[in-house]
């Protein structure tokens, strides 16, 4: 059955409440902003009502595009990049794989994928070590 | 005991990067329901924060609020806030028993004085102090004692913020919530039966990133968690707005997850996180589950007037039969039955008990 993303009716199990319209807008207008003014845009999608099912029917939409990644720091985290360029869906996980947060990132590259300041102060620290052992 | 790493330091040391840090902060940020922009201030705060020192002492109360905080799966924000603030005491959870716990909280309270956060589970019984005591020591006089060195107390779940439970009519145990003893301290009230567990650690997280008391509303409650109420963030408005509603549990429209409202649902005048934040990992909520709100996060939530009575519904059924039947000119002896459903119907929406006797003196 298809299913106009603004229609708050019931699909089987499913409810659509009518909220995935106004994110795809708001992701439309984050998307051209990003373009013209080089700034990114976080959506928090744990800070929106969603119905059963609904946060699914978003995912479907936005789709799963050419660029995919996978960080294990406390729990995996995955970052797709969707259909559109431009837009990641970020997922936080723990380690028991519950999922912890969920964001829309609309951005060249999501922070997260970044290898970080300090980490890689740590790893100047560590190879001399792994050089003195190894070789 | 003390220790004077920051927390940033802290998740280092457990071997947590930069990258884990960051991801900390986000999810952080999404439980203290602020703006994914507000990751970078949070993560430059928790930089510089400290650890704290908790206290937390169980009142009158079920342990329902410990259990939901312990029983998320780890390692949760819940877990990691816990792994690095100091939990100095905890009736429940702490190993030590008999005069070690006294002489812990005593020790706890001394190295910390000034500085603690004081968190309450549960209510006070003043009516006969009796009712409730921990190693001989009345509820009333521990509160009113570890209140003194405290830097803010924490009420946790609606017990201990409005007297929940045991407050309800006939409140046969005198109980009182803390805020009704304590008049100079900072007191932050997180309700609900009980809380979700995130929010009781993003109070903590709140605090200790902004060390200060966030913003409250007129209840006490934090603005972040309690700002908007479960029936304006239900994902089932829309069929309220169209006036589509489940009639009973069962029917087409329960099915179809119409709106609860005539089912008793109690969102449109409870304020709480349950509607996005969900419950166990953000798996569920009871509306979602198909019940609705029990209003478990409002004062007198337990004297509503019934769980199933949709919120327009002025007064029980019974009473209605009752004025019907006295309205249609009936017999003496149905007034009289009429009069006695009705004394019924009030004690059953006070909570109290009725008696046969008590029926045969109102006849």
């Amino acid at each position: 059955m298809t299913m106009a993303c603004n229609d708050a009716t019931t699909s089987g199990e499913e409810i659509f409440t009518g909220n995935v319209t106004p994110i795809l807008n708001e992701i439309r207008h984050a998307l051209n902003t990003l373009l013209e003014t080089g700034e990114s845009t976080i959506i928090d999608l744990r800070a929106l009502p969603m119905g059963p099912g609904e946060e699914q029917h978003l995912e479907s939409l936005l789709g799963i595009g050419e660029a995919t990644a996978t960080i294990n720091a406390m729990g995996p985290t995955t970052v797709n990049e969707s259909l559109f360029a431009g837009v990641w869906l970020v997922t936080h996980r723990n380690t028991d794989d519950e999922i912890l947060g969920k964001f829309i990132e609309i951005t060249r590259i999501p922070s997260i994928l970044e290898s970080q300041t300090e980490d890689i102060r740590g790893a100047l620290k560590a190879l001399p070590d792994l050089l003195a052992e190894n070789c | 005991m003390a220790d004077d790493r920051t927390l940033a330091e802290m998740l280092r040391a457990q071997g947590i990067t930069r990258r884990g840090f960051l991801k900390f902060c986000a999810t952080t940020a999404s439980m203290m329901a602020l703006s994914p922009a507000m990751v970078p201030k949070i993560a430059a705060a928790l930089e510089s924060a400290r650890r704290p020192s908790v206290i937390w002492l169980s009142f009158q109360e079920c342990t329902g609020c410990t259990e939901s905080l312990t029983r998320s799966h780890s390692p949760s924000i819940e877990k990691l806030i816990f792994d690095v603030i100091s939990l100095d005491h905890h009736h429940t959870l702490m190993a030590a028993s008999g005069h070690a716990v006294d002489e812990a909280l005593n020790e706890a309270m001394e190295e910390n004085f000034g500085k603690y956060i004081l968190i309450v589970d549960g209510s006070i019984p003043v009516g006969n102090p009796a009712y409730s005591t921990v190693s001989g020591i009345s509820n009333l006089d521990m509160l009113e004692h570890a209140a003194k060195g405290a830097a803010a107390i924490v009420s946790v779940g609606t017990c201990a913020a409005y007297g929940g439970l045991p407050y309800a009519k006939p409140n046969p145990t005198g109980a009182v919530a803390v805020s009704d003893i304590i008049k100079d301290k900072p007191i932050i009230n997180v309700p609900g039966c009980p809380p979700i567990p995130v929010v009781i650690t993003g109070v903590l997280a709140q605090f200790l990133t902004f060390g200060k008391i966030p913003e409250l509303d007129s209840l006490g409650r934090p603005k972040a968690f309690y700002g908007q109420n479960i029936h304006d963030r239900c994902y089932r408005r829309p069929f309220y707005e169209r006036g589509q509603f489940a009639e009973t549990f069962d029917d087409e429209g329960a099915k179809k997850g119409w709106c609860l409202f005539k089912l008793g649902c109690k969102g449109p005048v409870t304020y709480n996180a349950c509607a996005t934040t969900k419950w166990n990992e953000g798996t569920s909520w009871p509306v979602e589950a198909g019940h609705g709100c029990l209003g478990c996060s409002q004062p007198d939530f337990w004297d509503m007037g019934g769980f199933y009575n949709a919120l327009s519904v002025p007064t029980v059924d019974l009473a209605k039969k009752a004025a019907v039947g006295i309205a249609a000119g009936a017999a003496i002896g149905v007034a009289a039955g009429a009069l006695n459903r009705r004394k019924k119907a009030k004690a059953v929406s006070e909570h109290q008990t009725v008696t046969v006797d008590d029926l045969e003196k109102g006849a």
